[in-house]
């Protein structure tokens, strides 16, 4: 929240000493309330008055930073409840659940999903990024997980989750300099669990059996001098989760409330109660509506061909469109005879056009331009996407010697442009192609043949 | 001081009835936000249907296929085996088989078939056309009559046929029209006006505020649904304050993650569970974003959802 010139003022020497550049630490106090100069350009101001500027114009939603190196991962510091209101900035992380009550077979099957589901889309690492390590009640092997994990090759997060303090300590002696999550901090340990990481800036994850008792030990947390923290929403029904997960993030942010700002977890795994499906559900309800960490029984394709995408759709900034890379596509195996289909580098037309090419089956090279990320319309209405502009990119881009086919199709609402990049492109034959992306499969079947 | 954050609105969804008898359904009356029972009234629970079509399902995955085998080429046959086995809360079907670009039957034909799907069935029915405007204005006019009397959702009318839609749907036989834009909240909001103005009331408008994947554009369908609810409740605007229908099912087979066969991608392993994972996140998404109803095409989804939302409502 910001504070007004006069309260800035306050905290000021006023000796007037005009060393900052202005005449009047009156001046001085107005021009940094609205952004015009730093504080710092005092040379008097005392360390004290300079703290409590810091708290008074800190995000009301902390960030909290996990993992370390590849595998180091920024949470919260979020500002609004929806995503076209400003863009959500710290997307979620998911995380595998492993424990000490699961066969060893299981922990090493869910290690080598973990391992086989990690892919690029739209230049984003796609996997599961933390693991999180339950103790249940068997402490030698809670233990022996955490070491196998580290001994494999997995580059991901810890989230250790386990309420007893002598316990944690022993894990935490592991792990610590990877800046695990230490989950399970609730009213009766949360003394002991705050002193296992005294001066350090590994965060701990609360949990308490509903909001106000939650909201109790942040504060008990925070007065131990502890403020990197996790919150769990708590609650043992979709119902209530989702409903904790709404208010802890609306408290904080339009009630300006700090007490709550932090990011939360959110255990889809013991919700969805062993249901695949349901922890697909409530994978997306959670990454929408305010989860920052979500934990998951076991990862396949199936639920991150879903999961993944969807969250790198939603944290997306609402003013910049997405674009693709321009580049040449070869889709359903193209090869030196197939065409050329070109359109725009607007992800979203990029993603409808390239599925409906796939859907036909019909072996296609996508030429994409650099077209400004607009819509096809767009594009062309703003001078980006020409027949000058097509036909240098076919071109430069190599295709010539990728396929042998001299047909270069051109999106329907663009069919201006075919006798220009036809003189252009006088070796190329180029083709109309369909309105809709939903006519592509069976214009390019027919085409085909 | 701990203190439960409560937010009120001025404006509500209205309400919308489909079908007759036991069956029909209510969509809207919300007068929060999706879900948010603990601000106040969330109205009728979101429903939802499934689709078929009016011919057999070629494009289909084969575990669905195999599914309706039987029954897939009657398409009355089809509803009622989806009604008495998976109970939804209505059928969508859809008239493929009069796609200028595909068979192009004739109109009259496919509302007779229509008919004959409503006739086997108590559950409410939606009908959704081929996405050809021209062809679909006629269509729903001939489906529009000779379903007179069973109060369906014709889904869906756009700028360029809505008035031949309304005229014949609402107007002369009293059904439920789908106001469909794609993915932009001043669209929504234009098509409203413009079907108010032909003396439309919004309890005859279900909106189909265009819908896409998880993954492919989804943020643009999940800001455009709060913007609306928002703007509905917070604002009062009254043109925008019609329940919203989402076919995820029209949307989520068309993609690779879904229509990519085990032989095409083996990495990505089963593809049945594929297309269900795909289904159940859109869908999950467009409900916690303001949509009373959802088209989902396999029956594990459909469970999955209704009992998403049935976990949600309690």
């Amino acid at each position: 929240m910001a504070l007004s010139g006069l309260e800035i003022f306050k905290l000021l020497p006023k000796k007037n000493c005009k060393e900052c550049g202005f005449p009047t630490c009156l001046a001085f106090a107005m021009k940094v309330a609205a952004g015009g100069a730093e504080i710092g350009k005092c040379p008097y101001i005392s360390q004290e008055a300079l703290d409590k500027l810091a708290e008074a114009t800190a995000p009301i939603m902390k960030t909290i930073t996990i993992g370390k190196g590849d595998a180091e991962y920024k949470l919260g510091g979020e500002t609004v409840l929806f995503r076209h209101e400003k863009t959500f900035v710290n997307r979620n992380r998911f995380a595998l659940l492993l424990s000490d009550s699961m066969t060893d077979a299981e922990i090493d099957e869910k290690i080598a999903h973990i391992k086989n589901v990690n892919y690029v889309r739209i230049g984003e690492e796609m996997k599961i990024e933390i693991v999180a390590i339950k103790f249940d009640s068997d402490k030698d092997k809670f233990i022996s997980i955490i070491n196998k994990v580290k001994d494999s090759d997995l580059k991901n997060a810890y989230m250790l989750i386990c309420e007893k303090p002598e316990v944690m300590k022993e894990a935490l002696e592991l792990v610590k300099d990877e800046v695990p999550v230490v989950y399970g901090v609730n009213k009766d340990n949360f003394k002991e669990m705050v002193e296992l990481v005294k001066g350090t800036k590994i965060p701990l994850g609360l949990k308490a059996a509903n909001l106000e008792e939650l909201y109790t030990l942040i504060e008990e947390v925070q007065k131990l001098g502890h403020k990197e923290l996790i919150l769990d929403p708590g609650a043992t029904s979709i119902k209530e989760v989702f409903e904790n997960a709404i208010q802890i993030r609306r408290i904080n942010i339009t009630g300006n409330d700090r007490t709550f700002g932090y990011p939360s977890v959110i255990f889809a795994n013991e919700l969805a109660k062993g249901e695949k499906y349901m922890e697909v559900a409530l994978g997306t309800i959670f990454t929408m509506k305010y989860g920052s960490i979500i934990v998951l029984n076991d990862i396949d394709y199936a639920r991150a061909l879903a999961l993944y995408p969807l969250r790198q759709n939603i944290f997306t900034d609402p003013q910049k469109p997405m674009r693709v890379e321009p580049n040449i596509y070869p889709i359903n195996n193209a090869d030196e005879n197939s065409p050329v289909l070109c359109t725009v580098d607007f992800a979203l037309t990029y993603f409808i056009v390239s599925g409906e090419v796939e859907r036909s089956r019909v072996p296609v090279w996508m030429a994409i331009p650099d077209a400004g990320g607009y819509s096809v319309l767009t594009a062309w209405a703003a001078g980006k996407f020409t027949a000058s502009s097509i036909a240098k990119f076919i071109k430069e881009s190599g295709i010539e010697n990728k396929t042998k086919s001299r047909k270069l199709i051109i999106p329907g609402k663009v069919a201006v442009l075919k006798g220009d990049l036809q003189e252009n492109l006088p070796d190329w034959e180029i083709i109309v192609g369909t309105l809709e992306a939903m006519e592509i499969p069976k214009f390019l079947r027919e085409l085909a043949g | 001081m701990f203190k439960k954050s409560v937010q009120k609105f001025p404006g509500k969804i209205c309400e919308v009835e489909l079908g007759t008898g036991e069956k029909a359904i209510k969509l809207g009356g919300a007068q929060v936000l999706p879900f948010c029972s603990f601000d106040g009234d969330t109205g009728n629970t979101p429903k939802v249907g499934m689709e078929i079509q009016d011919i057999y399902p070629e494009d289909w995955i084969d575990t669905l296929k195999e599914l309706y085998k039987d029954v897939a080429s009657d398409p009355a046959a089809w509803a009622k085996f989806i009604e008495d086995k998976y109970a939804p809360d209505f059928i969508c079907l859809r008239l493929v088989g009069a796609d200028p670009n595909g068979l192009d039957k004739p109109v009259d034909e496919c509302a007779k078939i229509a008919k004959a799907v409503a006739d086997a069935i108590t559950l409410p029915l939606v009908v959704a056309g081929t996405g050809n405007h021209e062809k679909d204005g006629k269509l729903f006019e001939a489906v529009a009559k000779e379903l007179e009397g069973k109060n369906i959702l014709l889904m869906s009318a756009v700028e360029d046929n809505y008035k031949a839609v309304a005229a014949a749907g609402v107007l002369a036989y009293k059904h439920k029209i789908g106001a469909e834009s794609s993915v932009d909240i001043n669209l929504a909001k234009q098509l409203n006006i413009l079907l108010s103005q032909l003396g439309i009331q919004n309890e005859s408008i279900v909106m189909n505020v265009g819908s896409a994947a998880a993954g492919y554009g989804y943020e643009y369908v999940i800001s455009t649904m709060d913007r609306i609810r928002l703007a509905a409740l917070g604002q009062n605007d009254k043109t925008l304050q019609m329940p919203i229908i989402t076919p995820v099912s029209f949307e989520t087979y068309k993609i690779k993650e879904t229509v990519s066969t085990e032989s095409d991608v083996p990495e990505w392993g089963n593809q049945e569970d594929r297309a269900i994972s795909m289904e159940v996140s859109t869908a999950s998404g467009v409900l916690v974003s303001g949509s009373d109803a959802v088209i989902l095409r396999h029956p594990t989804s459909v469970k999955i959802i209704k009992n998403l939302i049935n976990e949600l409502s309690a």
